[in-house]
């Protein structure tokens, strides 16, 4: 599927100073378009996306504390967080808070 | 699950904002647990700080009030905020802009671009102290250099304030950042900081009161803000900072807001309420011998820093005070107690 990745607060600097990613992710093998959520999505970042320091991006499984998620502009923790389902042409962005203000 | 449920569980569709209930929601507010759209979240935002304004009188009616603006995210929206409700709710401030050029070279100089397409007052450690922040880490390392900035900074603002003729600086600290500074202090036994970090408005017996509208407000909603309304600011961690103990304070307290995001706020109404023993010595307060600064020891910590600086010295203010160390000829006051609790508090270092 077709997505458009944002990385901002600082995440660019891990996927080679790009900003915006428009990228195609091919679904696991055998999942329904249904199946395929942030979790997923995550993994397939942490794999395709981010070049170094792996760590200031995720924690575990899921993002680093600190790290906002935002799913069509919308908070994830309004959609189930890592339960969240990514559709074709969705917009996922990802900002960091843990710099100065 | 069938496409329609799990399309609509994702816009959280099925679910109308809390406050309005005509909107979809597009945030979950940590203080509250709220679900809300985006023009209430813009309202409560806005008015819960004007609410603290307010409440704790944090201005007078034709105050002349310096910003402390870095360029990053909390000084961009405090300044864009503040802007707006001083408009909007006739407080009658003249508002300046301060920022402090600390001469970090890729890290300053490309937040100070942010901050320079407005009139900006720039006041640097070049031309206060004779040293970029650069040269320090040369002489220094990587450690303790948070130690020199953090005081350097606090001096810069009062001199640029002064400059500026302001009556008054406030500072973009939010929520988060008050409830580290709470539990920093806990870790570090300082008792003289723990008995002020939280206060709202600080300084007020010294050269310019400075206060933080945002003690309230979690970090998370002013990134979401600036987010929403594409306020432009400038995001790097400063490539000093890796090793501050602020990191793991900071680490801690963004694990327990996973959890619990109320805790930050309740960690700032603990440190509130603390009072400190009667029988606990604290540090007096007067002024510097050589510059005149405020300060609770004979001189001032800039001084000491700077003196150590320019002897060649690194050490000299950093770390415990020992007994008869000879390189320690700095005019700390040696602690001689025997027990914990008349020990003079702000004197032990990390």
């Amino acid at each position: 599927m077709q997505l458009t990745l944002e990385f901002g607060g600082g995440l660019e600097l891990l996927c080679d100073s790009e900003k915006i990613h428009k990228v195609n992710v091919d679904l696991p093998n055998g999942a329904d378009s249904d199946d395929f959520t942030m979790t997923h999505l995550l993994s397939w970042v942490r794999t395709n996306l981010i070049k170094e320091r792996p760590e200031m991006f995720m924690k575990g499984d899921t993002v680093r504390p600190g790290v906002l998620v935002l799913v069509n502009d919308c908070d994830w923790e309004l959609s189930g967080q890592l339960d969240t389902v990514i559709e074709d042409k969705d917009v996922v962005v990802f900002i960091s808070t843990l710099h100065g203000g | 699950m069938e496409a329609g449920e799990a399309k609509s569980k994702k816009a959280g569709g099925s679910r109308l904002c809390c406050i309005c209930n005509q909107r979809r929601p597009v945030l979950k507010r940590p203080k509250t647990l709220q679900q809300i759209c985006r023009e209430c979240f813009y309202e409560v935002f806005e008015e819960e700080i004007h609410q603290v304004i307010v409440g704790n009188r944090l201005f007078k009616s034709g105050e002349r009030v310096a910003i402390g603006a870095s360029g990053g995210k909390d000084s961009t929206v405090l300044a864009y905020v503040l802007s707006e409700l001083n408009r909007r709710h006739n407080y009658g401030l003249d508002l300046f802009l301060l920022s402090i050029d600390e001469g970090i070279t890729g890290y300053r100089d490309d937040s100070l671009e942010t901050v320079k397409r407005n009139e900006v007052q720039i006041v640097s450690y070049k031309d206060l102290y004779g040293w970029t922040m650069d040269e320090i880490v040369k002489m220094i390392g990587l450690k303790n250099n948070c130690t020199f900035c953090g005081v350097f900074r606090r001096q810069a603002l009062d001199r640029g304030a002064a400059l500026l003729k302001v009556d008054k600086l406030v500072t973009g600290h939010n929520a988060d950042d008050i409830a580290e500074t709470v539990l920093l202090n806990i870790l570090r036994g300082d008792i003289a900081r723990l008995s002020r970090c939280t206060s709202i408005t600080t300084g007020e017996d010294g050269p310019i009161p400075r206060c933080k509208p945002f003690k309230y407000t979690y970090e998370k909603e002013i990134v979401m803000y600036a987010y929403f309304k594409k306020l432009d600011y400038f995001s790097t961690e400063c490539i000093y900072s890796p090793n501050a103990y602020r990191g793991f304070a900071r680490e801690f307290i963004k694990d327990l807001e996973r959890l619990r995001p109320r805790a930050i706020l309740d960690i700032i109404k603990s440190g509130e309420d603390f009072r400190i023993a009667t029988t606990t010595k604290m540090p007096e307060q007067g002024t510097c011998e050589r510059c005149g600064y405020i300060s609770s020891q004979k001189w001032c910590k800039a001084c000491v820093l700077l003196e150590g600086l320019n002897r060649g010295l690194p050490k000299m203010g950093i770390g415990r005070p020992r007994g008869s160390g000879n390189d320690q000829k700095d005019t700390k006051a040696r602690s001689t107690a025997k027990s914990i609790e008349s020990k003079q508090c702000g004197s032990l270092e990390f």
